[in-house]
């Protein structure tokens, strides 16, 4: 009955019957409420395999409403979403949770077990994995966090950042195909924020995973192969981290800082040090400074 | 304050008692309370004493632990002894104290029920002494498993203590932080009439109120997003298995209430 539902489905789309790894968002456009504005405006674009993508933007610029949208929190009055070639709705919710993973913003908030290694389990619990895989996978993804040896604790008696890192590796221990972190470093101290970002890092490179980041932080934004700038619910920019800072001047109109080395290349720039590319971190920077002389 | 605090009273060990498995203790404390009500001859009161203390001594707690437990019960145990003395007049009349009797019965009844509620009391608190509340939790919702059928929520029960358990930490600290917030603010909690206090502590709770039901939205959340869909095809990680040393113990405790059931009267 399902299968016979799903082709139907399919078919009504143009039979496009590509089973490629990929979220794509099709003309979604979301609003809370019936009377409300519209909170996301025929919105596009896709995510694939093993990309790392950023997505940016003010407070109220429908970013959080994305990430939610993606894993079947809410579902789009118009558009549709398409995780892996399914078309996420309600009777396929659980198995695109089971795909795309999330992080929340406050690391109590989404912290169910009573230890670490039950908080680890939850997802596998719900998914109803047998036991011994659990233990494997609680092992696996809280070394891969670097928490091994926190496995027994308490949630009270962990940083803000090491609980972030145990929400990071229960997304891992279902291994999904898309981890989404939704402002996971906004409640952070800059040690916490360290540790995420380094976390996320290490799991990008050792795993098969893509991962997307809804974020404040600039230094996020940098390690992201592809960034979105979400502005008044559509999709403003989008590029390479580069390319995105490039456009200073457009970034502070619709209210989002650029980074220190950004702004400061900038100043260079109008005071005629002529640089040749656009400087990421203060060590692209320091490389434009010190080759300088000798390019010209 | 946060590093050690202990919720309930667990105190961690690697006893006999510690080491059964949840369900057991829970089932044979739960016969105990009946059997209690059995004795009636001194000898039979003596098995009970013994094996209750017996399994205190087999928990390896320090005596301190299990006299603060019962420590709220002393008033009680002493209160019924006493309204015993006044209210039974059984048996023959011992002494005369300024015009009021004292029964052999009354005597005899009131220390057998003190005796039988400081066992009670007693064989509790070794419970929560040497379980932890989750183990508790678990051999509650094993235990109440049956009830299921007839559309019992226990799998949602044994969630909501769980959750409790692990909040009480959280909500603790954060009253802590309030607290102080408020007291900065000049917010008086220790001096003034009762009726002052009772009111300083308004601006206490309603913060506290309030972030529990955000925390408790953007948990729920976090649950859906991690595939919670109630109790039905999940699987769980903490496991109770009944090992060698339940058995012997079942033998022993069988052994009790024989004994008990031969030295009645």
């Amino acid at each position: 009955m399902k299968s016979i539902s799903r082709e139907i489905d399919l078919s009504s789309r143009g039979g496009n019957l590509v089973s490629v790894s990929q979220i794509e968002f099709r003309n979604v456009s979301f609003r809370y409420q019936e009377d409300m504005p519209w909170v996301l405006k025929n919105v596009s674009f896709s995510i694939s395999e093993n990309e790392w993508v950023a997505i940016i933007g003010h407070n109220g610029s429908g970013k959080s409403t994305i990430a939610k949208l993606m894993n079947g929190l809410l579902f789009p009055q118009e558009g549709e979403i398409v995780v892996d070639g399914q078309k996420v709705a309600a009777e396929t919710v659980w198995s695109v949770r089971k795909s795309v993973g999330m992080v929340f913003q406050n690391p109590d908030n989404q912290f169910v077990g009573t230890t670490v290694r039950d908080d680890v389990a939850f997802g596998m619990e719900n998914h109803g994995m047998p036991r011994p895989l659990m233990l494997e996978r609680i092992e696996e993804s809280l070394s891969a966090v670097g928490m091994s040896d926190y496995e027994r604790q308490e949630p009270h008696r962990l940083s803000g950042g090491q609980k972030q890192r145990v929400a990071i590796a229960s997304v891992l221990a279902v291994s999904p195909k898309y981890m989404i972190l939704d402002e996971a470093t906004a409640m952070l101290d800059p040690q916490g924020r360290k540790e995420i970002l380094s976390t996320m890092l290490d799991v990008q490179e050792q795993r098969n995973l893509s991962l997307i980041t809804i974020t404040h932080d600039l230094h996020e934004v940098v390690q992201a192969e592809r960034v979105l700038v979400m502005n008044e619910g559509e999709v403003w920019l989008e590029g390479t981290p580069r390319d995105i800072f490039a456009k200073k001047e457009q970034l502070t109109e619709i209210g989002l800082d650029t980074p220190f080395v950004t702004k400061l290349a900038d100043e260079l720039k109008s005071a005629g040090v002529d640089l040749s590319r656009e400087p990421l971190n203060h060590q692209e920077l320091l490389e434009e400074l010190w080759t300088y002389h000798s390019k010209k | 304050m946060s590093s050690s605090m202990i919720i309930g009273q667990y105190i961690p060990g690697n006893s006999v008692v510690h080491r059964l498995d949840p369900r057991s203790k829970i089932a044979m404390i739960f016969f105990f309370v009946v059997i209690v009500f059995f004795a009636n001859s001194v000898l039979s009161y003596g098995v009970l004493t013994l094996f209750a203390i017996g399994s205190a001594v087999a928990t390896r707690i320090p005596i301190r632990y299990i006299v603060k437990g019962l420590k709220p019960v002393w008033f009680l145990i002493a209160f019924t002894f006493l309204l015993h003395l006044i209210v039974t007049k059984e048996g023959e009349v011992l002494t005369t104290i300024l015009g009021w009797e004292l029964y052999k019965g009354a005597l005899i009844q009131g220390a057998a029920i003190s005796l039988r509620f400081f066992l009670l009391i007693m064989v509790t608190s070794l419970l929560t002494l040497t379980t932890t509340p989750i183990e508790i939790t678990d051999a509650i919702e094993q235990l109440l498993g049956p009830l299921k059928k007839v559309r019992f929520p226990v799998h949602e029960l044994a969630l909501m203590m769980s959750i409790s358990l692990r909040f009480i930490p959280t909500l603790m600290q954060e009253t802590e932080k309030i607290s102080k917030a408020q007291a900065s603010r000049g917010v008086d909690f220790r001096t003034g009439s009762f009726k002052d206090r009772i009111k300083a502590v308004v601006p206490l709770l309603v913060p506290l109120f309030v972030s529990a039901f955000k925390r408790a939205e953007e948990l729920a959340m976090a649950m859906e997003a991690r595939g919670y869909k109630g109790g039905e095809g999940r699987t769980k990680l903490r496991e109770l298995q009944i090992g060698r040393t339940d058995y012997y113990i079942y033998i022993l405790f069988v052994l009790v209430v024989v004994g008990l059931f031969l030295t009645r009267n």
